[in-house]
């Protein structure tokens, strides 16, 4: 079943001096219930401009974007959204932090805080929950960012390169956490990010961009079974030929983006 | 072994140490600049210039402890000092509320603030300290005038501060409230409000001076009551020593409220890191 599709969905910013900037344009993929999609491109090319448009955040300047087989107008119903940089409340403790999307969503106050702990505990920060986000680390944040969305039980995950701020021995450990929370959930992800290794290693279906203006290049499925461990999977020959074939196809964007980012500079 | 036993608690010591040491030195250092300037101020007022103009501490001081134990030509100057401050802080609570719920509302509604934009601007480029005389003609001698004056003065320092502090909201703390499920009054109380408070904190520091400024202009400007009276009726008199002496009052209350404001604030922005907390400045 499909719960997001993208039709020829085209955004255009206002740019610089007048002329219209397009982010994305013609965008075409579709992703079903429980599916793990990554969405790989160079660096600004538009990648997250997408996941405003499923969010709703941003409607599309022409095309249709569709949740649940309806147009998006406003943010649609199970979606939850994991920020690039902090979204984390720094005035709020990590269990008020959690319970922030209940509490919008109209639980009583000692209800939410009740269904956080649950999460706060899963994501193991159980002995952090009374601090405030400015004494966690880089790492422990990205666990409070990722209860917070997930509390809400989302279907429908929006992640815009989550883990890019962290060094990599954290990325990896929050791969496999984000990983082992997300089986069982069933719900569906777009992950967003410039990293090939990691869109291979969580993902069924990658989507590759090109160059900006991003459009969908091509699309590849992931021949690797779960539950996955994030670290071995990597040494495996599965994998390095899947990283071969795509890297192919996104090698030539990726060339295009540094030409056209060093004749702007 | 037994002698790095005995080192460490000796470098602790030290360093507490040099820490009380440094803060003795500074205070003796502030008291110490104190009083070579009064004492300086005393001899000059003694032997050169006249203390009728510029009056000297002895005199100032005698004239704090005669308004303290016999009262002024007006009663007593607690009762004095009541009037001016109860002026001061209804100005300050009605300027600071009215502010920070405009300025907010404002900062939030992008079309609306551009319509107000030029008539604010005019409105704070009026000297509004004149504003003091017309409001005794509209409201009279008594309280109403005084509190007035320190509403426009108040409302227009915390204003701009709250209108700026819910503009520089983080777009992606609103948005994360607006995926979470946040309703627009939510995203206004629970991200607007809170990210402002430091903003608001800051002009709330100088708007209580602002209120003071505001009760003791407005007294000056005609009251039968309160310390800019007793100002006004000192310069009528030629007292020096009691226009000073009034000045030193004003600036203790005033203190005394900065003191208070920084408790509330620390209490209130607890999440900020510390080295953000404005700690020793203020007290």
């Amino acid at each position: 079943m499909t719960v997001i599709a993208l039709r020829n969905a085209t955004k255009r910013f206002p740019g610089t001096g007048g002329r219209p900037h397009t982010a994305v344009r013609d965008l075409t993929f579709e992703v079903a219930a429980g599916e793990f999609v990554a969405v790989v491109g160079p660096t600004g090319c538009g990648k997250s401009t997408t996941l405003s448009l499923v969010s709703g955040l941003e409607p599309p300047s022409s095309g249709e974007v569709e949740v649940d087989g309806t147009p998006v107008r406003g943010i649609p119903d199970g979606v939850g959204y994991m920020f690039q940089s902090d979204a984390v409340l720094p005035w709020r403790s990590v269990l008020d932090n959690v319970a922030a999307g209940p509490r919008y969503r109209g639980l009583a106050k000692a209800e939410a805080r009740q269904k956080a702990t649950v999460w706060v505990e899963r994501v193991g920060l159980a002995k952090f929950a009374g601090y405030y986000p400015h004494q966690l680390s880089g790492g422990m944040r990205k666990r409070v960012a990722l209860a917070q969305t997930l509390v809400n039980e989302p279907r429908i995950m929006l992640m815009d390169e989550p883990f890019s701020a962290l060094d990599v021995q954290t990325r990896q450990l929050m791969q496999d956490e984000l990983l082992r929370l997300w089986q069982g959930t069933g719900a569906a992800v777009v992950f967003v990010t410039h990293d090939l290794e990691e869109a291979i290693a969580l993902a069924d279906r990658v989507v590759v961009m090109t160059s900006s203006p991003a459009t969908v290049k091509a699309i590849f499925d992931v021949p690797l079974r779960r539950p996955r461990d994030v670290e071995e999977i990597r040494m495996t020959p599965e994998f390095t030929a899947a990283y071969r074939e795509i890297w192919a196809c996104l090698r030539d964007e990726v060339a295009r983006a540094r030409e056209e980012a060093s004749r702007a500079g | 072994m037994q002698a790095e036993m005995t080192v460490a608690p000796e470098q602790v010591r030290e360093i507490t140490g040099t820490r009380t040491h440094r803060r003795t030195r500074l205070w003796s250092v502030r008291f110490g600049l104190v009083v070579v300037w009064l004492a300086s101020w005393q001899y000059a007022a003694t032997h050169w210039i006249d203390p009728f103009f510029y009056s000297k501490p002895s005199a100032i001081g005698g004239r704090l402890v005669d308004w303290f134990t016999t009262g002024t030509a007006f009663g007593s100057i607690w009762k004095q000092l009541a009037v001016t401050l109860e002026e001061a802080v209804l100005g300050f609570l009605i300027g600071a509320v009215a502010g920070v719920v405009l300025g907010i509302l404002l900062g939030r509604a992008r079309f609306a603030a551009e319509v107000a934009a030029p008539f604010i601007k005019a409105a704070n480029a009026v000297p509004r300290i004149v504003l003091a005389s017309l409001f005794i003609i509209w409201f009279g001698l008594g309280l109403t005038s005084k509190v007035a004056t320190a509403v426009v003065l108040v409302f227009f320092a915390v204003f701009f501060n709250a209108f700026q502090g819910a503009r520089e909201v983080d777009r992606n703390l609103v948005n994360n409230a607006r995926i979470l499920g946040a309703s627009r009054t939510q995203v206004l109380t629970s991200i607007v409000v809170p990210s402002a408070t430091s903003w608001i904190f800051a002009s709330l520091h100088a708007a209580f001076g602002f209120a003071l400024i505001g009760a003791v202009v407005g007294e000056y400007a005609g009251a039968d009551k309160g310390m800019g009276l007793l100002i006004a009726n000192a310069q009528g008199t030629f007292d020096a020593a009691g226009i000073y002496a009034g000045m030193i009052i004003i600036t203790v209350v005033a203190l005394l409220a900065e003191w208070l404001l920084t408790l509330l604030e620390n209490r209130l922005l607890r999440w900020r890191p510390p080295a953000q907390t404005s700690g020793d400045n203020y007290a």
